[in-house]
């Protein structure tokens, strides 16, 4: 079964799908059908939809949802996403899983609705306070933004954390043929460790708080621990690459352009190939080390270079200095997207 | 401090990481006296097993050492935020937040406030010890007019700061809260009738009845700078002036709780998404070159409903498409427009820069867009938008009157239904008629006879304009 849906609608679809039970949003452009459709559908299948008064607001009632239990979610952009990044600590200091949608819009201040990549640090490095990370997932396609909604709900409750699930106004707006699921998730139990409200839970505490700094030092090693062992649960893609002289590299929205430049390029007798982050933390260092190796790299955002940092940063923890010094980046901000004609040039301006 | 042994406490406080018996506030905190009367309610009730609390940033942070209950230790303010997540997704629980005069006046007044108004179902004590106490005694929103505190160390100006919050009195304008008192635990007398409305706060959760909020004036020896005495006099008299101690609301008696209207209703998954018509999902044909669609014109005449009825018809013929439509204020200026792709491949790059076909239902839109469109391309514009830029070379300009066609049919809404016969006549899209028309009619879902009215003024168009 298929649907022509935005990719904000298979979000909502996606979640459904994976078992959750609640939804706490506020409106804000391009992310608001989201909100939308949870408020239609979840109702109608006996789940919960909360209008927050804000999002600082919402997070906390995914914290107080998510302590209770149960998987929940929200979906903002940018300004909103900024406001959560109190509560992602606290998810992150409490073990929580929950999963936020940042359909990210351009940026800084109010900026305007148009796709960016910009909120690429926060989103990926933590954005809030302490020593924490997010699973972060960045979709590029109607299709993903439910399926990698559905993986965002499952690493969550694995890996006890919150998840974040990248995408761009674009992706929002955009309507694509979805496959349905073929089925729903079980729900995950929690009761080791959660306050149900149940004999059981009774002796549960959620907390983030170490009063003793030795005490949180360890719970800190732990978490780091942990983050190394989510590395093994990485995610990325290539195409063209085998044989390529030049490799795109591109997450979301930016991957498709890549793919249609390689393409391109290819037309025009220019060997070059795409290498696409489907988790941006746990980065695919070694799957991108391998599609590099001896590469000249050109990264493609929609934002500043944050991304191109990152993709340096993991080519020289990967031992490939030399390459990691020779990326080269193209880039559109303010709401404006990379043209397939301008990541062609910039290709060939590599050779 | 606590005495081991009362009921509803733990015996000592492992959870504090030390095995003691005794709490962590100082002598003659009212903190400590509010712990042992809840801790005793909610084990007198026999309600420790569905209890959920959620504990406050503030010195009342670690009552989870104290209370035998599941706890959830919130953010600095946020506690009746948190309690309305866990109280959703626990309705059967009974969910108590506890907050300082800081946490709950200040940094978290609106997550409260707004909780309040919409009659979660979770309780919510509130003490009022006219500081914040855990940061080293500043000024709360409850600090007395004259008060000196860190951050008033000339006493609080009501010039500089404004009037202490009543925060009971604020709440009690509000239409859902079924209970909203303020007691004391100043002295015995007090302490009595504190324990008797805390009782009642378990209660009304036990029972589903709805919000409740009970502000408990007390004592903060340490940053009042007084004997836990003179500390509890205080209260009495300085506190109780400004914050009598009242029942502002109890409506517990009659209160039932609404009961949600209902909506309707799927089964699961599958039965919420199911789809009348089943479309395959696309098939991968490298022959099928891809195509850029834009249609643009006035919001209103149905540009982006067109360009999904083309897109649903690639859809029908099992080729990858997508649709991509201008949003936010640009619409709201009047002008919309939106991309399509159709093709044989998965579809790369979603932008359309440079479209093979370009609809354009007016002149600013015409103007915008011409000078993208790709050699050999189509251009069919209305007839009614004068062709001010010439088109690149190689560019096909089609004038059809749209508009006019839908005005002598007496349907001017079907602007876009005559733009869509201008589509299929010119066979510019490389999909059939046969699903052109599908399509059309597919996308009149609601109201099938005007699926069926429109395919008619569809082919009369094309009839007409031989
Ligand atoms: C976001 C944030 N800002 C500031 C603080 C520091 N802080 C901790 S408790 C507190 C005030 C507590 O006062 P109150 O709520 O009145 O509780 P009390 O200690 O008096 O019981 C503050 C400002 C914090 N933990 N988090
Ligand atoms: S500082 Fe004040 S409120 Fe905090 S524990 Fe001591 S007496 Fe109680
Ligand atoms: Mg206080």
């Amino acid at each position: 079964m298929t649907k022509f849906v935005k990719g904000n609608e298979a979000v909502v679809i996606g979640a459904l799908y994976a078992g959750c039970d609640l939804y706490f949003g506020y409106p804000i452009t391009p992310a608001s059908e989201i909100a939308h459709g949870a408020a239609k559908w979840f109702p109608m299948l006996g789940r919960t939809f909360v209008q927050a008064e804000c999002e600082t607001a919402s997070v906390n009632m995914m914290f107080g949802a998510a302590a209770a239990g149960k998987l929940c979610m929200t979906a903002t952009s940018g300004p909103g996403f900024s406001l959560m990044q109190e509560g992602l600590s606290y998810l992150a200091g409490a073990e929580l899983p929950a999963v936020v949608v940042n359909v990210n819009r351009a940026g800084p201040g109010l900026g305007n609705v148009y796709p960016e990549q910009s909120d690429y640090t926060p989103a990926v490095k933590g954005g809030g306070h302490g020593n924490y990370q997010t699973f972060t997932l960045a979709p590029a396609s109607a299709q993903e933004m439910c399926d990698l909604t559905i993986k965002a709900f499952e690493m969550a409750a694995k890996w006890r954390t919150p998840a974040v699930v990248f995408a761009d106004g674009l992706q929002g707006q955009m309507m694509e043929s979805v496959a349905l699921p073929a089925a729903e998730v079980p729900r995950p139990d929690f009761s080791a460790w959660a306050a149900q409200g149940e004999p059981k839970t009774r002796a549960n505490l959620v907390k983030s708080i170490f009063l003793d700094a030795h005490a949180q030092e360890v719970f800190n090693e732990k978490l780091q621990a942990k983050y190394e062992a989510m590395r093994a649960d990485a995610l990325a893609e290539s195409c063209l690459a085998d044989d390529a002289d030049i490799l795109l590299v591109a997450f979301g929205i930016g991957a498709r352009i890549a793919r249609t430049t390689a393409e391109t390029l290819r037309k025009q007798g220019v060997k070059a190939g795409c290498f696409r982050p489907i988790t941006l933390n746990p980065f695919p260092r070694e799957q991108l080390a391998a599609a590099a190796k001896g590469r000249k790299i050109l990264s493609l955002e929609i934002d500043a270079g944050q991304f191109a940092d990152d993709v340096r940063l993991n080519l020289a923890k990967a031992g490939l200095g030399a390459e990691a010094a020779a990326v080269k980046m193209i880039h559109r901000m303010g709401g404006e997207v990379v043209t397939v004609d301008d990541a062609v040039k910039a290709a060939k301006e590599l050779l | 401090m606590a005495t081991i042994e009362q009921k509803g406490m733990y015996r000592s406080f492992p959870r504090s990481g030390k095995d003691v018996s005794f709490t962590h506030y100082c002598p003659g905190c009212g903190h400590g006296i509010i712990n042992k009367l809840i801790a005793e309610a909610c084990a007198e009730l026999g309600l420790q097993d569905r209890t959920i609390f959620v504990d406050p940033v503030g010195c009342g942070v670690f009552t989870y050492y104290y209370w035998d209950a599941a706890h959830i230790s919130a953010a600095h303010g946020r506690a009746s935020a948190v309690a309305t997540g866990t109280c959703r997704a626990r309705p059967d629980a009974v969910t108590m937040a506890y907050q300082g005069d800081g946490d709950l006046g200040a940094i978290g007044f609106n997550n409260a406030f707004q909780a309040a108004s919409r009659g979660e179902r979770f309780g919510c004590i509130f003490v009022n010890n006219s500081l914040y106490g855990m940061t080293g005694g500043q000024m709360a929103p409850t600090t007395l007019d004259g008060e000196t505190t860190t951050t008033t160390p000339f006493g609080r100006d009501p010039a500089l700061t404004g009037h202490p919050l009543h925060v009971c009195e604020v709440f009690n304008q509000l239409a859902a809260p079924v209970y909203i008192a303020r007691v004391s635990v100043a002295d015995t007398r007090r302490i009595l009738q504190a324990k008797q409305a805390i009782r009642k706060m378990f209660e009304i959760e036990r029972d589903g009845k709805g919000y409740a909020l009970l502000e408990i004036l007390a004592p903060c020896p340490t940053n009042f700078r007084m004997t836990a005495e003179k500390a509890a006099q205080f209260c009495i008299t300085e506190m109780e002036k400004e914050y009598p101690l009242a029942v502002f609301r109890d409506v517990t008696k009659d209160a039932t709780p609404l009961v949600p209207r209902d909506v309707p209703r799927a089964a699961d998954c599958a039965a919420l998404f199911a789809e009348k018509t089943v479309v395959p999902p696309a098939a991968d044909d490298p022959a099928i070159a891809e195509k850029r669609f834009k249609f643009a014109g006035y919001g209103g005449q149905g540009v982006l409903s067109l360009g999904l009825t083309v897109a649903e018809a690639a859809r029908l013929e099992r080729r990858h498409t997508l649709w991509f439509p201008s949003y936010g204020p640009e619409q709201r200026g009047g002008s919309a427009n939106c991309s399509v792709v159709v093709s044989g491949t998965p579809i790369g790059s979603p932008t359309v820069e440079h479209p093979d076909v370009l609809v354009c239902m007016n002149q600013p839109s015409y103007e915008r867009f011409v000078g993208d469109v790709v050699k050999g391309g189509t251009v069919i514009v209305d007839e009614t938008v004068p062709l001010t830029v010439a088109p690149p070379e190689g560019v096909t300009v089609v004038r059809w009157p749209a508009i006019r066609l839908a005005e002598e049919f007496g349907v001017p809404k079907a602007a876009n239904t005559m733009m869509l016969a201008a589509l299929k006549k010119l066979a510019c899209t490389g999909l059939s008629g046969a699903s052109l028309e599908a399509a059309l009619v597919a996308s009149f879902k609601k109201k099938p006879e005007l699926g069926e009215k429109n395919r008619e003024l569809l082919r009369k168009a094309e009839a007409r304009e031989g």
